[in-house]
């Protein structure tokens, strides 16, 4: 009845194209890539089109000054914003005011974050945990910090401890729930494949569900490291004696408007900085995902 | 009921699962019993339960009565000892290859250098030993149950429940994969349960075809398959082969025709 032998098994005639190559496409012009949904453009083009809108921006507030359209006591010429860095950093209470603000937002936001990734993970993968805190932290997660901030000058005082807690009301509970949520998202199979290999029920929230979720609970503290920005000066506005939201207030009163927009590019770029550390922990802690 | 490792019997098992308001009665009092080394395969209609009682066999669903064993011991739970290969990609995208394959040995607490002696044999046998460095996502569908497979086996399961592991497959790809099975299998010497809807699959791979009735699924036919090993594809082709496939065909008519 059966004959033949089994054939060797060639491997190589499964090699399939793996999907994520990208066919070379000479074809369409330009143009056409551009109006093409989810469409690649070559790098060149990507980064004319982001520097075209700085161009702009910065173009219009130096005709806007330069060109005595608006008075310097609303918007400072460029240069004088530069000049005002230079001199902040001569004296050294430049830095001095930058250190002051990232270490409350690095404070605020390590301790959120140390708290929120574990108990995160186990709200997401257990049930009765998120039965348990999904009622409270929702209801605080939609209060306005700025309306506890009063309570905690009065808990707390007006140390870089109530600032930290500011930080860490406004990014804590939304980072829970968000994590919770990468979490709950990872696939029951991979949970049931490891079980199948001798993965224990207590071991798969740190065996399989953590690093499942890894890239998206990067992805979460990236996002939540943006909130912390925002409320440093929320924090720092209110009650502080250094940091850049207090050297802005303060130059606020004095009419300085120079240093206003020096605080203000320097929390974007501390921003930036932070944000190019998160993509960067990314392609280092989950290069599969990338 | 045998107590031989690796024999696997089912007896009476039911499952009732709620669906909204009312309860579906899906498994109604399944009995089969399979021998050491045997390559079982389980066909039905779609919705039968088929996959449900490869599910209950691995411990992670709980039948609603009756019990399964193997190797005398009675099922409470999923174990290392019943490995599974699914119809999803369940490969772990943050591990490589070889740390896929070496999973299962490195909760068993198998020292490094003996584990990449085992990862390594089974990488050669499904051939992709020179992929050991990829993700699963640089990987193509067929490739990831090629390592799915060779991580079941790696941990030297008792069992292996395979649950139509070859279903999302291209039907060239699912060609070759049934045929590394084959070979893989006839090297490994396991007690396989088989779960598929393709029937010429069914006949190439099994030692027994179960046929299954539709939901609520009840074992139809058990049908002995006596092509010498080892097969090749051909013999789909030959008069014997298709003498069994009508059998089948003729036995799962009146419950497609049931259900649709």
């Amino acid at each position: 009845m059966i004959r033949k032998p089994l054939r060797i098994f060639r491997s190589d005639a499964l090699y399939a194209e793996p999907a994520f190559v990208k066919p070379m496409n000479n074809k369409r012009s330009l143009f056409q890539t551009f109006v093409t949904p989810f469409g690649d453009i070559p790098a060149s083009a990507a980064m004319i089109a982001g520097a075209i809108l700085w161009i702009a921006v910065l173009g219009a507030w130096a005709v806007a000054t330069y060109g005595g359209y608006v008075r310097d006591m609303f918007l400072p010429v460029p240069d004088a914003v530069v000049r005002r860095a230079i001199t902040l950093a001569a004296d050294g209470s430049l830095f001095v005011h930058m250190w002051s603000s990232i270490k409350v937002v690095l404070l605020g936001f390590l301790v959120s974050a140390a708290i929120s990734v574990p108990l995160g993970l186990y709200m997401g993968t257990y049930r009765i945990v998120q039965a348990a805190l999904e009622p409270m932290v929702n209801f605080i997660r939609y209060l306005p910090v700025t309306s506890l901030v009063p309570l905690f000058i009065l808990w707390i005082g007006i140390g870089i401890e109530q600032r930290i807690t500011v930080i860490f009301f406004g990014t804590f509970f939304s980072q829970l729930v968000m994590i919770a949520d990468e979490a709950r998202a990872v696939s029951r199979d991979l949970v049931n494949a490891s079980y199948t290999l001798g993965t224990k029920r207590s071991e798969a929230v740190w065996h399989v569900i953590f690093p499942a979720a890894l890239p998206g609970i990067i992805n979460t503290l990236r996002v939540t490291m943006g909130w912390a920005w925002t409320y440093l000066v929320v924090a720092e506005l209110v009650a502080a004696n250094s940091g850049l939201g207090f050297i802005s207030l303060k130059a606020m009163r004095g009419f300085q408007v120079d240093t206003i927009f020096l605080a203000i590019v320097l929390i974007g770029l501390l921003g930036l900085i932070s944000d190019l550390f998160f993509r960067y922990l990314r392609r280092r802690l989950a290069p599969w995902a990338v | 009921m045998s107590k031989a490792k690796g024999s696997l019997s089912v007896n009476g098992v039911s499952l009732v699962y709620s669906a909204g308001e009312k309860s579906v009665l899906a498994l109604d009092g399944i009995s089969f019993e399979v021998r050491p080394n045997e390559f079982t395969v389980i066909v039905g209609p779609s919705g039968c339960g088929k996959s449900s009682l490869l599910y209950i066999a691995a411990g992670l669903t709980d039948a609603t009565s009756g019990h399964i064993h193997t190797g005398g011991q009675m099922v409470t739970g999923p174990g290392a000892d019943r490995g599974m290969v699914f119809q999803a990609y369940t490969l772990f995208p943050w591990l490589t290859v070889r740390n896929n394959v070496g999973y299962g040995l490195k909760r068993k607490g198998i020292a490094a250098a003996e584990r990449q002696k085992v990862v390594d044999y089974y990488l050669g046998e499904v051939g992709l030993a020179a992929f050991a460095d990829h993700y699963p996502k640089q990987l193509s569908g067929g490739m990831m149950q090629r390592v799915a497979i060779a991580r079941a086996l790696a941990n030297d399961p008792d069992i292996l429940l395979m649950d139509e592991p070859f279903g999302a497959l291209d039907s060239q790809t699912r060609h070759t994969m049934q045929r590394l099975l084959l070979r893989v299998w006839e090297h490994a010497q396991k007690t396989v349960a088989f779960v598929t809807h393709d029937i010429d699959e069914a006949i190439l791979l099994g030692d027994r075809v179960i046929v299954m009735t539709a939901r609520p699924g009840k074992v139809k036919a058990d049908i002995r398959i006596d092509i010498p090993r080892p097969r090749d594809p051909e013999i789909v082709l030959e008069p014997e082969f298709i003498a069994i496939k009508r059998r089948i065909i003729n036995e799962l008519r009146d419950e497609i025709d049931e259900t649709h």
